[in-house]
């Protein structure tokens, strides 16, 4: 048989007894068994771990328990989540083996909700790039054209879901690192409010910009798994102190007199096919009752000039920890100061070495309030575009990437233009506002193409009504998924 | 040695704060137990663990700040940014140009302020412990380290540069130690290393000059060596200006072994720290209401404790400089109560302080869980006339061992109380018997000879007799 | 604010700081790499934003606290299990050259 696509229908036919667990997962390591060799979305797949649970499930079903919204769901999460016993490496050499003795807070919520975990997806090291190929293991590929980059940095978990390994992934989004990876893998991908999704057992690169959020195939599969790992958690000091979401239950409240604003600064960046496909998502959005206007918040031109001075600082001093003193890699030497330096050397790859020193640079006696300091001004001059913008709107379009996905190695030499692919999503990072990637047919190259969604701070359910819009528009034009 | 010579002195005090869990994770805060077994992910900087601040620990530096007279503000966290292994995210969380409190002033039992610049919370680091011949850190072949101490929460208390002698310093330190305690936030155990003092140096010609490049003096872990590396390094600086060379600003260290500074750094080594704004934490605002609760929380501090018996004293009529040394020793032992409790059970002033601390104080630990009751009972019977006073310093001891207990039961079980009125009236008696010449004397007017009749009494009562029971007597005899 | 260009010394000194040691070869490819990207950034550095307060949280969120109760801690083993090297029960790390800055 094969499973029903979605988690939401895979986790009902779970739990009424139309499908086991342990079948639904079988078929999907059936197909991580066909494929990965080959995508490469998967550092590690906890095959046994896996079962274990699934079998669990099936158990809860039979005794007549209610196993949870996620019952029998297969699971794959990003590298950078702590999973208890289980390696979580970042896709680092330094991180190589390390065990951690616990569970990351959104692994426990997707545990307690009946999920099951299949895997650990790679990334870029320390979630540091656009496209995957900074991962200390070899690149993933793109699912649609296996010459092509996955996107980044949570390429395994966009991959993952792209490729049918699992309905659901777990990655993390710092400057579109969800986002990015979803659109140029033709999948939905969302970064949920700072601080309504616990941190805590997310190994960090920028703290004060990271969060973790779902990739998944439907607008719903996000809502729902938004719904299962979001909410207040104490053990993170910026976790917000408010009920937990239910942005299920409103998807499909429609977008009837809701203003849309397509973003003016997001289409002068993009492709020709990108800005054609977002303007027949805002006619969609239009269709559906919404009134649709052109927005301009001219500050988010700052955001990626102000990203790669905060997110580096920020990773500069996170990544002081990997000195090989308690955890992981070390590389012996005479002394503890040549020590802690060889390690790092050896451990760390090019991308993260640069950002480190970036950081250090920016955060440095006598530049720090050139770069650094001038650098959280701007923040709040975005934060204050932002807020004009939706004074007028509910919430703003524009295209996720400028450009489809590119071919691997073509931006590995060139670093600024890596970053510059990241300019349509760092702004809402920067603002800690909810942004949403939904697949909207195809660019000019026959790769996905995936449209931007981005709403005030926890306006999260706007944000998926509007998604679950422009998801109906793209499935009845046919190609959202190839 | 300092002669025509001016110091200038500030300290910043570090303090231990005596919570049940660590500054940022629920580990408990605990000396002295099995290496690396008080850890967690956070403690141990382990990758993707966040902090979350403990109340208790702000509200006692809270209490410390009000009762430096401090302003409390709103403040926030930065990350210190240094490689070092007992630095178990090579990142130090702590207070920057932000700290909760500035600006307040501790007064000394002389009534000299010393302005408190700030006193801001930072968390604690690992221990080491170097491994080699010396066992120190130079020289060592290798070191290991307990993650135990990691994270635990300190205050960092920085006074302005008020200080001239190092007298002046050690009884800011003393009074310090006392507020400490007196706010609950610490035990005030130095040799602990609850509490670590830094001592920043310098010395002029003349209190008119600017002030001299100043050195700062690590590694003072008692009153004693916060005195004594202060005078050795004003010595050692104007030694150096004296015979025509500059005071380079160091950062030394104190050799409490030696007797002498020696330099750890020079100020062209200073540390990059790269200082910025915690982003795994948010500002703290403390709210009227909040500091309202903590200041009434607060109990008497030293000051104020030394003046209530200052004034009863004056009450009472018997000022001396003898006496207001042991109203600083009872208060610093936090013995006061004791004394104020006996006062108002009728024990002369004097004597409630004389004995409180004379004798209670040999052991302040059990005084200070010494039940009121007994201790003012026991006075009473000195007071009286019933007990001698070395009769009632062996009862008080017997008090202490036990925690409490009947006074006039352990004098019994003594024997004390054998000595009754009749039979002292006999013992005097015959002392009077034996020294017919001396009695005379007495009887004419030599007051000063009733010594010879106490000696006697003392002597065929082997000290048991009060001596101010013996006086009583031979007036009576004499009419 | 003008900002200077970043040269190869200070790329060497920073990468001190950051306890990384480059080749020359990584020492030139860096310093032009971060040249660029800073050079992205001087839009930003030449900006008159004086009258603007930075942003550090973008929530703003004030007094998050726990109660002083003891959580859970972990046990040693398993902590001394994923150190490089361990003596005594404690980290074990080679010489140390100086004392805390």
């Amino acid at each position: 048989m094969t499973p029903p696509r979605s988690a939401l229908d895979l986790a009902a036919a779970i739990r009424n007894g139309e499908a086991s667990a342990v079948e639904v997962l079988d078929d999907y390591l059936a197909v991580i068994d066909a494929h990965d060799g080959e995508i490469h979305a998967f550092n590690l797949v906890t095959r046994d771990a896996a079962r274990a649970q699934a079998t669990a499930i099936d158990q809860r079903v039979a005794s007549g328990e209610h196993p949870g919204l996620l019952a029998g769901v297969p699971v794959a999460l990003k590298d950078n989540l702590c999973t208890r016993g289980v390696p979580t490496t970042c896709s680092s050499r330094i991180l190589d083996g390390w065990r951690p003795p616990y569970d990351a807070t959104v692994v426990t919520r997707l545990r307690e909700a009946g999920a099951v975990m299949v895997g650990k997806t790679n990334m870029d090291e320390f979630a540091m790039g656009s496209s995957t190929e900074s991962s200390a293991f070899g690149p993933t590929r793109n699912p649609h054209d296996t010459s092509r980059v996955p996107g980044g940095s949570s390429g395994g978990s966009a991959a993952a879901v792209a490729a049918g390994f699992a309905p659901v992934a777990l990655g993390s989004d710092t400057g579109g690192s969800i986002r990015q990876p979803a659109a140029l893998c033709g999948v939905v991908g969302m970064k949920p409010t700072y601080g309504t999704v616990s941190r805590y057992g997310l190994v960090a690169f920028a703290s004060s910009l990271d969060q973790i959020g779902p990739l998944t195939t439907t607008v719903a599969d996000a809502a729902l798994v938004f719904d299962v790992i979001g909410g207040h958690d104490p053990a993170d000091s910026t976790s917000l102190d408010r009920p937990a979401p239910r942005v299920l239950s409103v998807l499909d409240e429609g977008i009837q007199g809701m203003t849309v604003g397509v973003l003016t600064e997001f289409l002068e960046d993009a492709d020709a096919d990108v800005v054609a496909r977002t303007r027949q998502a805002a006619e969609a959005c239009a269709a559906a009752g919404a009134r649709v206007e052109e927005i301009s918040v001219p500050e988010v031109r700052l955001g990626l000039s102000a990203y790669y001075l905060i997110a580096p600082a920020e990773a500069s001093s996170n990544l002081a920890r990997y000195d090989g003193v308690r955890f992981g890699l070390r590389v012996d030497a005479e002394d503890t100061t040549a020590m802690n330096t060889a390690t790092r050397s050896v451990g760390f790859g090019a991308e993260v070495k640069r950002r480190i020193m970036l950081g250090t640079y920016a955060l440095s006696a006598g530049y720090m309030d050139a770069y650094y300091g001038q650098a959280l001004r701007v923040r709040t001059k975005i934060i204050e575009g932002f807020a004009r913008a939706y004074r007028r709107c509910d919430v703003l379009l524009g295209p996720t990437t400028p450009s489809t996905a590119f071919s691997i190695g073509a931006k590995v030499g060139d670093p600024m233009t890596m970053y510059l692919s990241d300019v349509c999503t760092i702004p809402t990072n920067l603002a800690g506002h909810p942004a949403i990637s939904i697949p909207f047919g195809s660019g000019d190259d026959g790769l996905p193409v995936g449209v931007q969604l981005l709403a005030p701070a926890l306006a999260e359910n706007t944000l998926l009504r509007a998604a679950a819009v422009i998801e109906a528009a793209a499935a009845s034009m046919g190609g959202s998924r190839s | 040695m300092t002669d025509g010579w001016v110091m200038v002195i500030g300290l910043e005090v570090h303090c231990e704060l005596k919570t049940t869990t660590k500054l940022f994770c629920g580990c408990p805060n605990m000396f002295g137990n099995e290496p690396n077994t008080n850890v967690c992910p956070v403690c141990l900087g382990l990758p993707g663990s966040l902090p979350v601040l403990n109340q208790k620990a702000v509200e006692l530096a809270m209490a410390i700040g009000t009762a430096l007279n401090c302003d409390i503000r709103p403040s926030t966290f930065h990350r210190k940014n240094y490689f070092y292994p007992d630095q178990a995210k090579d990142y130090q969380i702590s207070q920057y140009d932000e700290p909760i409190n500035v600006d307040g002033w501790l007064e000394l039992p002389d009534g000299f302020r010393v302005g408190i610049e700030r006193a801001h919370m930072e968390e604690d680091t690992g221990k080491t412990t170097h491994v080699g011949a010396t066992g120190r850190i130079h020289g060592a072949d290798y070191s290991l380290v307990d993650y135990n101490r990691s994270g635990v929460p300190l205050v960092e208390i920085v006074s302005d540069p008020d200080l001239r002698t190092s007298a002046q310093a050690r009884a800011y330190v003393t009074e310090l130690r006392s507020v400490l305690v007196a706010t609950g936030a610490s035990d005030g155990k130095m040799e602990e290393g609850s509490m670590r003092v830094d001592a920043n140096v310098s010395v002029r010609r003349s209190a008119d000059d600017p002030f001299g490049t100043r050195c700062e003096i690590k590694n003072l872990n008692s009153v004693r060596s916060v005195g004594r590396a202060i005078d050795y390094e004003a010595g050692r600086q104007i030694a150096l200006i004296e015979s025509g060379d500059r005071v380079m600003q160091q950062t030394r260290h104190w050799d409490e072994d030696a007797g002498r500074t020696v330099t750890l750094r020079s100020k062209e080594d200073a540390y990059d720290y790269r200082y910025f704004l915690e982003p795994d934490l948010v500002p703290l605002v403390p709210d009227a209401d909040w500091k309202a609760a903590v200041a009434d929380a607060l109990g008497m501090m030293p000051a104020q404790r030394r003046a209530r018996l200052a004034d009863l004293l004056s009450d009472a009529g018997s000022v001396t400089d003898a006496r207001t040394e042991q109203v600083a020793t009872v208060v610093d032992l936090g013995l006061d109560d004791l004394v104020v409790e006996a006062i108002a059970g009728g024990i002369p002033t004097a004597l409630a302080l004389a004995r409180t601390a004379n004798e209670a104080a040999t052991d302040p630990e059990a005084a200070r869980q010494l039940d009121t009751g007994s201790y003012v009972a026991l006075l009473s019977m000195e007071a009286a006339g019933t007990l001698s006073a070395t009769q009632a310093k062996t009862v008080l001891a017997e008090l202490l061992a036990a925690g409490g207990g009947d006074p006039s039961a352990i004098a019994r079980e003594k024997g004390f109380e054998a000595m009754s009125d009749n039979s002292l009236s006999a013992t005097v008696a015959q002392a009077i018997e034996g020294n017919p010449d001396e009695w005379a004397r007495y009887c004419a007017g030599e007051d000063k000879l009733a010594q010879v009749f106490i000696g006697q009494v003392m002597k065929s009562t082997r000290g048991q007799a009060n001596g101010k029971a013996v006086v009583t007597e031979l007036q009576r005899l004499r009419g | 604010m003008d900002t200077p260009r970043l040269t190869r010394d200070d790329v060497a000194h920073v990468a001190g700081l950051a306890r990384l040691h480059l080749t020359d070869e990584e020492l030139d490819l860096f310093t032009g790499q971060l040249a660029v990207v800073l050079d992205h950034a001087a839009d930003v550095a030449l900006l008159d934003l004086a009258d603007v307060p930075p942003t550090a949280h973008a929530m703003a969120v004030t007094n998050v606290l726990r109660p002083d109760t003891p959580g859970l801690t972990v046990d040693r083993a398993e902590v001394l299990a994923a150190a490089p090297s361990v003596e005594d029960h404690r980290f074990r790390v080679p010489r140390i050259l100086g004392e805390a800055p």
